[in-house]
């Protein structure tokens, strides 16, 4: 896992196109790769059955198989990507495979709550943006991507996007506190001051019977 | 401005808003299972952490059992590590666990609100999409990842963005032969797989208000599959009688007291929404899916829709899901052979469940081309069918009856599609290789049309059938 207090600047590196909406993570990893009391070496079953054919070998058409992304580490995808099980096997098999910023036009929730808290910034971007991108890098893969977490920009190539990310999230990133246990474990008076105005944690005492 | 229940609960259980812009919000109900836990444990570890609020979290073993024998050591070795990790972890941070020793175990979803851990008014987290269940109570159930399971362990919260409140006024009744089940098909159906990003659904009207605590499960369930993280329903009469007696429920005078507090709680007739969409219950009919995910879906009379006639940004997802089914476009899914019967999975396998599975079974037979299978939710749902002689009725029929686990919903035990079956499923998710062959195909429906496609060999609409 990410160590705790780790800052996120700028992410440098080629990029990885994957096109296609509604990419649930049942896709990204299979559930019978979750079989396992560690996250280590999911990296390798990352889409394996878009990947893999009956003999295990990789030679089915896609960008994670395709040599020319091969040293790609930002990841260029469309709409919902995602959707489905809550397994944080998902993005933990990604950042295994290499893979350290996502970029695409939506991600379901879930699946961003789990990059947030792993550090990994799943940035979002319109349609034709993302369209121009995939061009882009499918044209030239070499072409180098930056995130810039500072000023909220994706450099590619030659041309610059904008993207919004919560001020608050944004200084998170950048300041390491996206480790969301020191953060909040930094508030334990107010967990137990919180805990002990619900009533069903006092066997309802507070409330009055009318 | 009257608050919705969800503004009401988040707020109580607001610890503050951090730094990054998130709320941090107490969890009041942690469940765990095998799957999601043993790195987050790891992690704490890894930091020298210990869980905060150990008596606020409960687990249960459901997703890797075996379902035809549930002896141990499992004969799958990565499965039984799995469930030793769990066992170890419970046990060194002092943890309750249902496990196989006891008589509670079963899908967490179903066990939670079983043993009366899920009570209206809380917050409940689990490392599991389908925490959204637990909202048929009107709580708030979130579906969480490992990182975020550390930080329930280590600090009995998590941080968040409050989402939007959207109220599904379900009007009318429904008529014979369709089920809650129907009503969450054709809603997701209608706003699509992403239309609730950003949003808790809160489904209301007097539809749902008629509707069993179980079936409510069954629609908050499968929340999730329309993108909204969090389902609810506002609790009422309904809700107080079922969480009454259970195990974990607040017992007398208390419980008298807890009655008052969850009416507080719930949503008052004028309480406002961020957005609202309507339904007529009494205009649906039974729902098949036809593709590969669950907004692909249509009423069992309608022909599979026109490429041409789905909005352009899902084309090319309606294409590789012909592709993948091996359907047409404009074709009835009405008379498509099944290879598997499946009866199982959290949103579908409780005692009503199979009441009204076992009710159409009597005296039928299952058609020779299916293999059928009936998986309970929980041990304590196979008791009680027990107790009612359900499963001889299965027995009879020719459904295999097996122990309680998620089974055929995913693919992480023995129990899974080979090449290009298909299946006809109680589950939630018709996701390419969800149930276990890359090949597979899977078609949603209700517990019920699941009997009947068991039994013609095809899929029916149980209409015709009753
Ligand atoms: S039954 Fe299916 S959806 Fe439910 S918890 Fe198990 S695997 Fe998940």
């Amino acid at each position: 896992m990410q160590e705790q207090q780790i800052s996120i600047q700028d992410i440098e590196g080629r990029g990885i196109p994957l096109r296609g909406n509604d990419i649930d993570t049942d896709q990204i990893i299979p559930a019978r790769f979750m079989k396992r009391v560690t996250f280590d070496g999911l990296g390798e079953f990352a889409f394996y059955d878009h990947r893999y054919d009956d003999e295990g070998k990789p030679t089915k058409p896609h960008p994670l198989n395709d040599r020319r992304f091969k040293d790609g580490s930002i990841l260029i995808v469309n709409s919902n990507f995602g959707c489905g099980s809550s397994r944080e096997h998902a993005p933990q098999a990604l950042a295994r495979y290499g893979v350290r910023a996502i970029i695409g036009e939506s991600f379901a929730e879930i699946f961003a709550g789990n990059c947030t808290a792993m550090g990994i910034p799943a940035i979002s971007l319109p349609h034709h943006d993302i369209e121009e991108i995939m061009q882009t890098v499918e044209h030239d893969p070499a072409t180098p991507i930056t995130t810039h977490i500072s000023d909220q920009v994706v450099s590619v190539g030659e041309h610059r996007y904008h993207f919004d990310l919560s001020p608050a999230y944004r200084n998170a990133l950048l300041t390491g506190a996206w480790d969301s246990t020191s953060l909040m474990l930094a508030n334990l008076e107010e967990i137990k001051a919180t805990a002990a105005r619900l009533p069903y944690i006092s066997s309802f005492e507070s409330v009055e019977v009318s | 401005m009257a608050e919705n229940l969800f503004n009401k609960v988040w707020d109580l259980h607001k610890v503050k808003r951090l730094e990054s812009g998130q709320d941090q919000l107490f969890i009041g109900l942690h469940l765990i299972h095998e799957v999601t836990s043993p790195q987050a444990f790891d992690m704490l570890r890894e930091r020298g952490l210990k869980v905060l609020y150990p008596d606020r979290t409960f687990a249960t073993v459901d997703h890797i059992v075996p379902t035809a024998s549930q002896e141990r050591p499992f004969g799958d070795q990565l499965a039984e590590e799995m469930m030793q990790a769990l066992e170890r972890n419970t046990a060194e941070h002092g943890i309750e666990f249902f496990g196989l020793h006891t008589e509670h175990q079963g899908i967490v979803h179903i066990i939670g609100p079983e043993l009366g851990l899920t009570q209206p008014g809380m917050t409940i987290a689990c490392g599991d999409s389908h925490t959204s269940t637990h909202g048929a109570f009107g709580s708030i159930g979130f579906g969480i990842g490992t990182s975020q399971i550390r930080d329930v362990l280590a600090t009995q919260c998590m941080a968040i963005s409050r989402p939007k409140v959207r109220k599904i006024d379900v009007s009318g009744s429904l008529s014979r032969g369709v089920y809650a089940k129907d009503i969450i098909l054709k809603i997701i159906a209608s706003l699509g797989v992403h239309g609730g990003i950003g949003y808790a659904y809160e489904y209301a009207g007097e539809a749902v208000r008629a509707l069993s605590m179980e079936e409510r499960m069954t629609i908050c369930n499968m929340s999730i599959e329309g993108g909204a993280r969090v389902g609810y329903v506002s609790p009422d009469q309904t809700s107080y009688e079922y969480v009454k007696g259970r195990r974990y429920a607040p017992q007398g005078e208390s419980y008298d007291r807890a009655v008052e507090y969850w009416k507080s709680i719930a949503s008052p007739e004028d309480a406002e929404y961020d957005d609202v969409f309507e339904l007529d219950a009494g205009q649906l009919e039974p729902m098949v899916t036809w593709g590969i995910n669950p907004g692909q879906a249509i009423g069992i009379s309608e022909p599979t829709p026109r490429i041409a006639s789905v909005d352009r940004g899902h084309r090319e997802v309606a294409e590789k899901a012909y592709a993948h089914m091996g359907f047409n476009e404009g074709e009835p899914m009405q008379g498509k052979p099944i290879d598997i019967a499946f009866l199982g999975s959290c949103t579908n396998a409780r005692i009503s469940d199979l009441r009204e599975a076992a009710r159409y079974l009597q005296g039928k037979r299952v058609a020779s081309s299916v293999k059928a299978f009936v998986v309970p939710g929980s041990r304590q749902v196979a008791k009680q069918a027990e107790a009612e002689g359900l499963p001889q009725i299965f027995a009879d029929a020719g459904f295999e009856w097996r122990g309680a686990g998620c089974s055929m919903c995913l693919a992480m035990n023995p129990d899974k599609l080979e090449g290009r079956q298909l299946c006809a499923s109680s589950s939630n998710r018709n996701f390419i290789g969800r149930q276990g062959s890359p090949t597979g195909r899977t078609v949603l429906m209700s517990p019920a049309m699941v009997a009947a496609a068991a039994v013609t060999g095809k899929i029916v609409d149980i209409r015709e059938h009753l």
